[in-house]
């Protein structure tokens, strides 16, 4: 398997209607443990994570994987995307598409079933799942074909507490096992809890990045200190 | 008042004593009937997924074009078949105007857009609920097609339902191209016709009530086709 990773984005410019919505951006991303972005709202994280991943249009400048892999690579919406089907064919439907022989499919899927707990619901009509089984079963299904890349738009905006450990806890395991997690959050916790480095953007632009132990407890900008202080920050 | 008791009467009759004339006519509206609506799928529903998932110069103009041909009087598109189906007209050699094929092909030219139009409606509704998840698993358009038509299958069966009904209650179109000839091109709604211009009131009707029973039959069985189905073993 060849690493996609580094990944590095020169000058980019997202514009929608004459409007810029990010950029200029200009980041270079290693292969390592996650990269928590954070930032208010309408700052662009989800926009810089879909450009990333290759499902948003850039306007001008360069996105370039050392090997691009399209399918080596998953995205968790933040309102999870579920199909109308089972819950266990929402999770086949990926292996589907790859043409993963049947056996192949059924046994993924079992271990994937039980590993978010969801083995009771396996043939319950997804769209039925409450907000945090739909998620982890987004989740499962963004992973089931072991991504070397897995983008995550606040995946745990409107869950409890206790979905929220679960998720984080698969997350944690699953950056162990080598998956490079790219996340954009609004809780400072579970940044501090997953983090390797962090990306701060503000109004379109990467304000300020850098390790997280370190830009957590040092924040060289006055806006990230006052963000992290909880003040509205623009 | 009496019209219709009597009416109700024969039907009675008609169905009771298995009247075999009646049942080759049911027979045969049936049969022309579920051919054309088979054949309007076919084309109808790829066609609808087709123009919500593809992007093209002329889409709008397309769709638009569909939701006219909706509105084409039945009349009409009876006397354009018969032209091109007659011995003088391009498709004269066929030796086809006066068959069922002729009354299949009318109905397929009725029916085809409204079928489209309708599962055009539906596919697109679900494309924008699919959308970002179905670009992100990096789906070629082949695939996002399949997987809309698949779930989107209840939503598409209501669009084959309403092109059932324009289809089997068609007299116009048929009565020109089929020629109501008995034993060959007789169905029920032309036979209805023939009888109410024979003064023969209570067989017109009782044909007519065999005509919306059927109808009903078809459409009860198809929709609970869709109903009953279960979730599922995946
Ligand atoms: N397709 C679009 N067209 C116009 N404006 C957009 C579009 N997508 C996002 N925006 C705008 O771009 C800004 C950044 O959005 P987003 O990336 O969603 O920020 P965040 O995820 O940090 O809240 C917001 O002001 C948003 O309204
Ligand atoms: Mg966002």
């Amino acid at each position: 398997m060849t690493q996609m990773l580094p990944l590095t984005l020169t000058d980019v410019v997202v514009r929608r209607r004459g409007k810029r919505i990010i950029g200029p951006v200009t980041h270079r991303l290693e292969q390592g443990p996650p990269t928590i972005v954070i930032g208010p709202n309408g700052s662009g994280k989800t926009t810089l994570l879909r450009v990333i991943h290759g499902i948003e249009r850039i306007s001008t400048g360069q996105v370039n994987w050392t090997h691009d892999a399209p399918d080596q690579q998953a995205f968790v919406f933040q309102n999870p995307i579920v199909l109308r089907r089972t819950v266990a064919e929402n999770l086949a439907y990926p292996l589907r598409l790859a043409g993963v022989d049947k056996a192949e499919i059924i046994s993924r899927v079992t271990t994937w079933l039980a590993r978010i707990g969801l083995d009771a619901l396996a043939n319950t009509a997804a769209t039925r799942l409450s907000g945090g089984e739909r998620q982890k079963l987004a989740i499962a299904r963004a992973l089931i074909r072991t991504p070397q890349v897995l983008f995550l738009d606040e995946p745990c905006a409107n869950l409890d507490g206790h979905t929220t450990r679960e998720i984080e806890a698969l997350l944690s395991e699953t950056a162990t096992a080598g998956t490079r997690l790219i996340m954009a959050t609004h809780n400072m916790g579970q940044a501090r809890r997953l983090a390797g480095d962090v990306i701060f953007m503000l109004n379109g632009k990467i304000h300020e990045s850098g390790a997280a132990n370190y830009i957590m407890n040092t924040p060289q900008t006055s806006e990230l200190k006052s963000f992290f202080q909880g003040d509205i920050v623009t | 008042m009496n019209d219709i008791l009597q009416g109700l009467s024969a039907a009675f009759w008609l169905v009771v004593s298995l009247d075999s004339e009646l049942i080759d006519i049911s027979l045969r509206s049936l049969r022309v009937t579920l051919t054309a609506l088979v054949i309007s799928c076919i084309i109808a529903v790829p066609l609808g997924a087709y123009l919500a998932v593809q992007r093209f110069r002329y889409r709008r103009l397309v769709i638009a074009g569909i939701n006219a041909l909706m509105g084409l009087p039945p009349v009409v598109v009876g006397l354009v078949v018969y032209l091109l189906l007659s011995r003088s007209g391009p498709f004269g050699v066929f030796g086809l105007l006066f068959t069922p094929t002729a009354m299949i092909i009318a109905q397929v030219i009725i029916i085809t857009p409204l079928i489209a139009s309708i599962a055009h409606q539906a596919i697109r509704e679900l494309w924008a609920e699919y959308h970002d998840l179905l670009i992100s698993l990096n789906t070629t358009k082949w695939q996002r097609i399949k997987t809309l038509i698949w779930d989107g299958r209840r939503n598409l069966l209501t669009a084959a339902l309403a092109g059932f009904g324009r289809a089997i209650g068609e007299v116009g179109a048929i009565m020109i191209v089929g020629g109501n000839i008995d034993n060959v091109t007789r169905v029920l709604t032309t036979a209805i016709a023939l009888e109410t211009g024979k003064g023969d009131f209570a067989l017109a009707l009782g044909l007519g009530f065999v005509l919306i029973g059927l109808s009903m039959i078809v459409s009860i069985t198809i929709h609970s086709l869709s109903r009953t189905e279960r979730e599922g073993r995946w």
